[in-house]
């Protein structure tokens, strides 16, 4: 076990460096020159010495990489252009807010996807199961940004059972302000007791985390479907049948328990897709979340911003990969082999 | 690594593709070509055709997908969005795939140190999110549907490079390939010759199945303001200039939405017939 887990660790600080890597690259590939950008177009040559001079711009590269790193380490990832605040304090705020709305979407997927990835299963190749797989289909190729129109249009705009926009009601931060602890509005809201907050963050989650959940949903569906499928055709599947016991019992007691291990890197997989997918999402609904920074600071060029997010969502992605194959190491004894 | 199960060659499986789905995505996909193609033929409008007195028009005879807010008829620019999409899904899916399956069929066949650096450089890529990473550089680099394609095409060739890494390690170890090294056959002729042909199965699935995600890809990056850019039509971009219209004026984002959505999804039920009639067992990503 140490040796697995030591292997795997080393693996991922390569990638998390690797991904360092790609970040100051991407950043270093503005057009232009960078200090001209930031003296302005009538900076004497002097003062644009100057401007290299502080900012290391003479550096050779590896030297600037080493400083980048530093900075990052110590905190400093440097100051967005568009809210003039340190971009980590941006993403500090911003982040629990995805949280919350990949959160709530996931939850749904996983709810929903598996109940309807199990019938498909028990119904193979009959009518249950042609629709849960068209469904499903049709659920990965919905343009979330579309959909998040379409909804938005529909039961909040036209119909009003939901709320447009936003993550709670403003008028509430004055009528019952909120005690933040975790910077998750719903977590806080609950702990605190707020009422009035927690019903209406409610409220207004209903149709975004929709959207987030459809993709993995039917993702989720098919996983289950695919490998409860062939769970059904080993052996212990033959043999419990030879024992009697009925299909559904066959496929939720027995063959899910198995299934349910490809379906947790599944979510992993997911949960960076969902938290870029949100982006499209808090765009739309005007979520206070990291997506609607992105979008924000994606229309003034700002790059240290989008460098920021970047870097964040990657770094996460490389985290829910560690903790779900070392997960699946505590549980398959057979993964820690690979 | 997990072993995948043995993929039958391609010449001899696509006979008996006779799965409904990969049929009814095939057809699907023929004709929204088809509609892209001779789009200049089928369209009743010149695409940029400007006619202010006719704004906002709703769906009738004259425009049946209504007009824009520039008086533009929606279902030109539709069937000519169409040209846009899938000339970005085919360029981006030619090049990931061969630059991914390449790389891929090196490192598998080669193992080793080879694998390893390939392997991990394919890691650090596979860290980004497609859409993320397209951010990230179309930021950078100045909007347009090059970038959307350059954007995507760098984030989308590891999964080739992974899925044929494995194909070809498992290929590697077979009689045949160690018949043609002890002849005598160069390492490069046995990749080309052996290794490639027989790791292409999964990767014509996988390209199928893709064919959707960098469409809704290369669309959400256009509706980001991140693509292409006016005048050109393309479905994000109709989405994004429609979107404030959307209780108003219903036609201008939901036609082109739906073109998104049923092109996508003729990717999908084709990638997932596919994958039923070549191999029922593999479960990709």
């Amino acid at each position: 076990m140490p040796r697995y887990l030591i292997r795997r660790l080393g693996q991922a600080l390569l990638v998390m460096a690797g991904v360092v890597a790609l970040t100051f690259v991407i950043t270093r590939m503005v057009p232009g020159d960078p200090a001209v950008a930031y003296a302005g177009p009538k900076a004497t040559p002097e003062q644009l010495a100057e401007v290299r001079a502080r900012f290391g711009l003479d550096d050779p590269l590896w030297v600037q990489l080493g400083n980048y790193v530093r900075d990052l380490v110590t905190g400093d990832w440097q100051t967005s252009l568009h809210t003039r605040r340190p971009v980590l304090e941006d993403l500090y705020h911003a982040f629990p807010a995805s949280l919350e709305l990949v959160g709530a979407g996931l939850v749904i997927a996983v709810v929903a996807g598996i109940p309807v990835g199990v019938l498909a299963a028990r119904f193979r190749g009959r009518f249950p199961d042609f629709s849960v797989r068209l469904t499903s289909m049709l659920a990965v190729s919905l343009p979330v940004f579309w959909l998040a129109l379409a909804l938005q249009t529909v039961f909040a705009s036209n119909l009003g059972w939901f709320p447009v926009a936003g993550e709670y009601d403003s008028a509430l931060d004055t009528t019952s302000p909120l005690t933040l602890w975790t910077n998750i509005t719903v977590v806080d809201a609950l702990i605190t007791g707020n009422w009035p907050i927690l019903t209406s963050t409610l409220a207004h989650l209903v149709l975004p985390a929709l959207v987030v959940a459809a993709y993995p949903a039917g993702v989720i569906a098919q996983m289950v479907r695919a490998t409860l499928i062939e769970e059904a055709s080993q052996d212990h599947a033959r043999l419990e049948r030879a024992l009697g016991f009925r299909e559904t019992t066959i496929l939720t007691r027995f063959a899910l328990r198995p299934a349910l291990n490809p379906v947790l890197s599944l979510i992993a997989l997911v949960f960076a897709y969902a938290i870029v997918n949100g982006f499209l999402v808090e765009a739309v609904f005007n979520w206070p979340g990291l997506g609607r920074y992105a979008v924000n600071a994606i229309s003034s060029s700002d790059t240290p911003a989008v460098a920021g997010v970047t870097l964040l969502v990657a770094l996460m992605y490389v985290l829910a990969n560690l903790v779900v194959d070392l997960l699946q190491g505590v549980v398959d004894p057979r993964a820690r082999a690979r | 690594m997990s072993a995948l199960p043995e993929a039958a060659p391609l010449r001899r499986t696509l006979p008996r593709v006779t799965d409904r789905f990969a049929l009814a995505g095939a057809v699907l996909i023929a004709l929204i070509a088809l509609a892209a193609l001779l789009a200049p033929w089928l369209a009743p409008h010149p695409p940029d055709e400007v006619d202010p007195f006719a704004a906002l028009r709703p769906p009738d005879a004259a425009h049946w997908f209504g007009t824009d807010a520039a008086g533009r008829d929606v279902l030109t620019r539709v069937l000519y969005g169409g040209r846009t999409s899938l000339f970005i899904a085919v360029t981006v899916l030619a090049v990931s795939a061969t630059t991914g399956v390449l790389l891929g069929v090196v490192a598998g066949y080669a193992g080793g140190w080879v694998r390893d650096v390939i392997m991990r450089i394919t890691d650090v890529f596979l860290a980004f999110p497609a859409l993320l990473l397209s951010v990230a550089l179309a930021v950078v680099l100045q909007p347009s549907v090059t970038t959307v394609i350059v954007a995507i095409a760098v984030t989308w060739w590891p999964w080739y490079a992974r899925l044929s890494a494995s194909m070809a390690a498992s290929i590697a170890t077979r009689p045949y390939v160690d018949a043609a090294r002890c002849l005598g056959v160069p390492a490069p002729m046995i990749i080309l010759r052996h290794v490639l042909p027989n790791s292409l199965t999964p990767v014509l699935v996988q390209v199928s199945l893709d064919g959707g995600g960098v469409i809704l890809t290369a669309a959400a990056l256009s509706y980001l303001g991140l693509g292409a850019q006016e005048p050109t039509a393309e479905w994000g971009l109709m989405v994004e200039q429609g979107q404030s219209l959307f209780t108003t004026n219903w036609w201008v984002v939901t036609f082109p939405g739906l073109a998104i959505l049923l092109t996508a999804f003729a990717f999908n039920v084709l990638g997932e017939g596919l994958r039923n009639a070549l191999d029922p067992r593999r479960i990709v990503k």
